[in-house]
């Protein structure tokens, strides 16, 4: 059997390079594949601690966190396009409408 | 055998993942996150959980990577452009965030806190993985498990509102022009030609309206 800590540790690291990414990064669709990244380590950790526990509960949610997943990424998407649309760009440095 | 699998899996999900926020490419970065869903579906499998897994692979590396590249393709996007001493610094700020991120939670498992002790595993139930969190979605979960559907409509919804954006303003009056204007320009051709003299004269008044 595989030990959790394993499982959480590389849980932590796929969590941190989806943080890497989001401060790294400055195409807004490569951001949002990292938040992905983020909601996958998430998940990893939910199975593990399900496995752990012997429960079914830590499944469902993951079940429910892909569902989420799913409707924030039409909706993402959906926003991105319109940036493009309005400022030609999809560069988050260069939509500064806010700056004043 | 299963310690073995998941270093391996581990190993292309640690790799494809860093590829994802490294590689200059759009299209490319999306095909490594396909390919970190994929390790991350066998990894879910190897943790017993074959209905997550096989959603991991249908909904996540089949449906919504490919609105990801749909979109990467609709845009058309190029290389990335970087450098500048900003980005440079925000680069080095941000690794030095995630190495920051990774040694706290190595220190908390080195701590042996959040691992509590490990139930015994049950005997698996007789109707598999799928037919018990199918049993448990429909019981316990079942409110959680509409809601989600309503979720799913109003992102729907909203992407569609989202995306029409500024042609909706626009849209009903251009559509709904000629279709004032041919009632207007028929009574006259009607009495001319007939039917046929109908097209030529809404085809004018169209022109005139856009």
């Amino acid at each position: 059997m595989i030990p959790l800590s394993w499982l959480l540790l590389l849980s932590a690291v796929v969590f941190a390079i989806g943080v890497v990414g989001v401060l790294v990064r400055r195409n807004a669709l490569v951001i949002f594949m990292s938040v992905e990244l983020m909601l996958n380590a998430a998940n990893l950790a939910f199975v593990a601690f399900a496995r752990h526990l012997n429960s079914l509960d830590g499944q469902i949610v993951v079940f429910f966190v892909m569902t989420v997943a799913a409707a924030e990424v039409a909706v993402g998407l959906a926003i991105i396009v319109n940036l493009f649309r309005l400022r030609e760009t999809v560069f988050v440095d260069e939509v500064n409408l806010l700056k004043g | 055998m299963i310690p073995l699998l998941f270093a391996a899996f581990a190993a292309v999900l640690v790799a494809s993942s860093l590829l994802v926020i490294l590689h200059r490419n759009p299209v490319t970065s999306a095909l490594f996150l396909v390919l970190a869903f994929c390790s991350l579906a066998a990894l879910y499998l190897l943790l017993g959980a074959e209905f997550v897994g096989m959603v991991q692979v249908i909904v996540y590396a089949g449906a919504i990577m490919v609105l990801f590249l749909f979109v990467i393709m609709y845009l058309n996007l190029g290389h990335d452009v970087e450098g500048g001493v900003q980005t440079t610094l925000r680069r080095g700020l941000g690794w030095v965030v995630g190495a920051v991120l990774v040694a706290e939670g190595a220190m908390l498992l080195a701590r042996g806190m959040a691992l509590g002790p490990e139930t015994p595993q049950s005997p698996p139930p007789p109707g598999g993985n799928t037919g018990a969190i199918g049993l448990l979605l429909y019981s316990r979960y079942l409110f959680p498990f509409e809601i989600t559907s309503l979720v799913l409509l109003v992102a729907m919804v909203g992407a569609i509102v989202i995306t029409r954006g500024r042609t909706t303003p626009a849209g009903p009056a251009r559509a709904a022009a000629p279709r004032a204007a041919a009632p207007r320009a028929a009574p006259p051709a009607t009495p001319a030609a007939g039917p046929p003299g109908t097209e030529p004269a809404g085809a004018p008044a169209e022109e005139v309206h856009a």
